[in-house]
């Protein structure tokens, strides 16, 4: 009878094999060793200098070749939404030499260059089909001119910087405010102008008081003095005079209606020194 | 006493539980001829049984078998350790071939020994019940009352279970707790075996890294797989035949009620034999196991063996025995070894018990012709038992040789309740029937 192995496993074997069938330890073998292991030999690989460097250069490179195919190059861009000095403006700020590689485009840094101009209220830029860049723009469109101490400056509808005038000449369309804190009550302002259009073509402009009410100055030196709450109303009511009674017509410089209950004429001197003459001939045919 | 191995009992209890929870656990059989492992997979959700053929038996749905194997045992004698790191060898290759089939790790095990000598004692207590109504704490207090004998100081209490309680005049109650009565009276089968054996085996499982679940004696759990329903509620003896020791035990009302062993088996017919041919011991074994039986016949005359007496001179030794002869040796054995049982049923008043059924199991029970030669011997109703059909269990696991370790598998998934087991939480109990009864409807509808 030839003798047989004995079939019975060392302690160590037995432990060995009780190790191995450890669900933990199954799953280690499966997943984290050659992980491990991966890690391990790149690692080593790179741990020469020039190797590395080269690896580096080489996948720089592969990204380039990348990013050149027609597929990815961007050759044009459109402006939608804004006006042509506006376009040519975002143009220059952008400043992109096409043809590019959609790769190279940073568009939220580029969204933000957009942003920052003035006359831009919102933007969103694309990278379409065809390798167009599709910059959409909403444009300020402005409303009022605003003269200040920096300057006269164009404001849109809410009160925001759009662009800046060197004299008032450049848009006599639009209408003219000034005095500090004017550019934050912008949307007040657009409706006094909006009720002051029967007297459009003696409004000289609006003037911001003490940044909490507004002067209306009209030309021949007259001004109409507006309260803090609701000069809408005010306003409405001198036009309202005006139109049935030629308020303004007469030698009238100020019109105070900061007490809505209490208005206040100011008169000229012709119109004071007439009314003397008249209190004057009114005591004679009294006496 | 007590207190010590209460400790341990009940520490090995709440390991089983534990391991019950995590879905695993392995039973080992450590006989005098070999040691079987096999791997139980716990899942509640598996009642597709009842497609396989297996019907809802013996709450036996519960678990699956995922893996087994046997190797031949060492080092053990009379189902005594003898020389524990040869055992401990032996239990390693099982678990580890086990294993290797569950493809899963076991770390608690629940093992079941034959030898150390078991002893039966009968024990009966008796407590006035402290309200109307039977409570957990008037049934722990009875089965304390039980005074226990003096079995020696060399010995260990391997069960000690609650037969029958008697409330007031009612006997034959199972579980007397919620019943009404002032006076409540239990018997108790308790059984002692040696510590050293035991020790050993115990040693010998935790040097195989496993924690032991629970501790059985191997004539009970055949029992338990071998006897059918019937049997064991009417009353029966179960005799598992095994390698270096014949187990008997008593079943009546589900309960076991009593179990010995004696201390001869199988290895002493092949020893026998190989006395008798002066063969090698495995060769004995060869031919015991191809040619062996216990009746002849005028056709064993003719039937010749080949036989080889391995000295090297092959010319020389080889020779052949008649079929007759073989027997002629076999023979006086077995009737020795079933004459001895005999002698242990008749002390034990077996014949007292309304039912005489006796089961022959185990690996020494395949002998051709034992049944009739039983019948001789131990009373006309004797039948060869085999284990219980159990899900996932091989087709090589399946002889009467493994009905202890199928049994040890049926009580791993219902375990008896031990005296031990009456001082736990009351709430943890509780539980139990709300549990039976989902677990009716979801196999009822």
């Amino acid at each position: 009878m030839r003798a047989m192995k004995d079939p019975a496993p060392s302690r160590l074997e037995y432990r060995m094999n009780r190790l191995m069938l450890r669900p933990s330890t199954r799953s280690f073998l499966r997943y984290g060793l050659p992980v491990i292991a991966l890690a391990a030999l790149a690692g080593l690989w790179s741990i020469d200098e020039d190797r590395w460097e080269r690896t580096v250069a080489f996948a720089a490179e592969l990204r380039r070749e990348i990013g050149e195919r027609p597929e990815f190059t961007v050759k044009m861009m459109i402006v939608e939404g804004a006006s042509s000095e506006l376009a040519a403006s975002i143009r220059k700020s952008l400043s992109i030499e096409f043809p590019v590689s959609s790769f190279n485009l940073q568009l939220a840094e580029l969204k933000e260059t957009v942003q920052a101009l003035d006359a831009v209220a919102r933007v969103s830029l694309q990278v379409r089909s065809r390798g167009v860049l599709i910059v959409e723009v909403d444009e300020r469109i402005p409303a009022a001119v605003w003269r200040s101490s920096d300057g006269l400056v164009l404001l849109d509808k809410t009160g925001h910087r759009t662009a800046a005038v060197p004299s008032r000449g450049f848009r006599p369309d639009l209408p003219l405010v000034a005095g500090h804190g004017a550019d934050a009550a912008i949307p007040e302002a657009l409706q006094l102008f909006d009720v002051a259009r029967p007297i459009r073509k003696r409004l000289r402009g609006l003037v911001r008081v003490g940044d909490r009410r507004w002067d209306v100055v009209l030309d021949r030196g007259q001004t109409i003095k507006l309260p803090d709450s609701e000069p809408v109303t005010a306003l409405n009511r001198v036009v309202e005079l005006n139109v049935a009674q030629d308020l303004l017509e007469r030698d009238v410089s100020v019109v105070d209606f900061r007490n809505p209950q209490r208005p206040i004429l100011r008169l000229g001197s012709t119109a004071i020194r007439s009314f003397q003459d008249a209190q004057a001939m009114s005591l004679t045919d009294d006496g | 006493m007590m207190g010590d191995l209460f400790r341990n009992q009940q520490a090995m209890r709440a390991m089983r539980q534990s391991a019950i929870q995590k879905g695993v656990i392995a039973v080992l059989d450590v006989g005098t001829s070999k040691i079987t492992c096999l791997i139980l997979v716990f899942d509640e959700k598996a009642h597709a049984a009842i497609d396989e053929g297996v019907g809802d038996l013996a709450g036996q749905e519960r678990f699956r078998v995922i893996g087994a194997a046997t190797t031949r045992s060492r080092g053990v004698e009379f189902g005594e350790t003898t020389a524990p790191y040869e055992t401990e060898r032996a239990i390693r290759t099982a678990v580890q071939a086990a294993q290797k089939m569950a493809q899963c790790r076991v770390d608690h095990v629940i093992a079941c020994a034959s030898g150390g000598r078991p002893r039966s004692y009968g024990l009966a207590g008796q407590v006035q019940v402290e309200r109307e109504i039977v409570t957990e704490s008037d049934v722990a207090g009875v089965l304390a009352s039980c005074d226990i004998p003096d079995y020696g100081a060399e010995r260990e209490i391997l069960h000690a279970q609650p037969v029958n309680f008697v409330l007031d005049q009612r006997s034959g109650l199972t579980d007397p707790r919620n019943h009404i009565g002032q006076h409540l009276a239990c018997d108790m089968h308790m059984l002692t075996a040696d510590r050293a054996p035991i020790g050993n085996l115990v040693h010998c499982v935790r040097r195989c890294d496993l924690e032991l679940a629970g501790l059985a004696i191997s004539s009970y759990v055949s029992g338990i797989s071998a006897l059918v329903e019937d049997e064991q509620e009417l009353g029966a003896a179960c005799v598992d035949m095994g390698g270096g020791t014949t187990g008997i035990s008593i079943f009546l009302k589900r309960h076991m009620i009593y179990a010995d062993t004696v201390r001869l088996g199988g290895e002493q017919v092949t020893h026998d034999i190989a006395m008798g041919f002066k063969i090698p011991a495995n060769m004995a074994e060869r031919i015991k196991t191809f040619h062996g039986g216990v009746v002849a016949t005028g056709m064993d005359d003719r039937d010749m063996i080949e036989i080889d007496g391995a000295s090297g001179n092959w010319g020389r030794e080889r020779r052949a025995v008649s079929r007759a002869e073989l027997i002629g040796i076999m023979r006086p054995r077995v009737e020795e070894v079933l004459e001895a049982v005999r002698e242990r049923l008749d002390a034990a008043g077996f014949e007292h018990l309304p039912s005489q059924q006796i089961v022959l199991t185990g690996g020494a029970s395949q002998v051709p012709g034992i049944d009739s030669l039983a019948t001789r011997i131990l009373g006309q109703q004797v039948r060869i038992g085999h284990p219980l059909r159990v899900r996932g269990l091989p087709q090589a696991v399946t002889g009467g040789a493994f009905s202890s370790v199928v049994g040890l598998s049926l009580l791993a998934a219902h375990p008896q309740d031990e005296c031990w087991d009456f001082e736990m939480s009351h709430d943890f109990r509780a539980a139990r029937p709300l549990r039976r009864a989902v677990k009716w409807f979801r196999v009822n509808w």
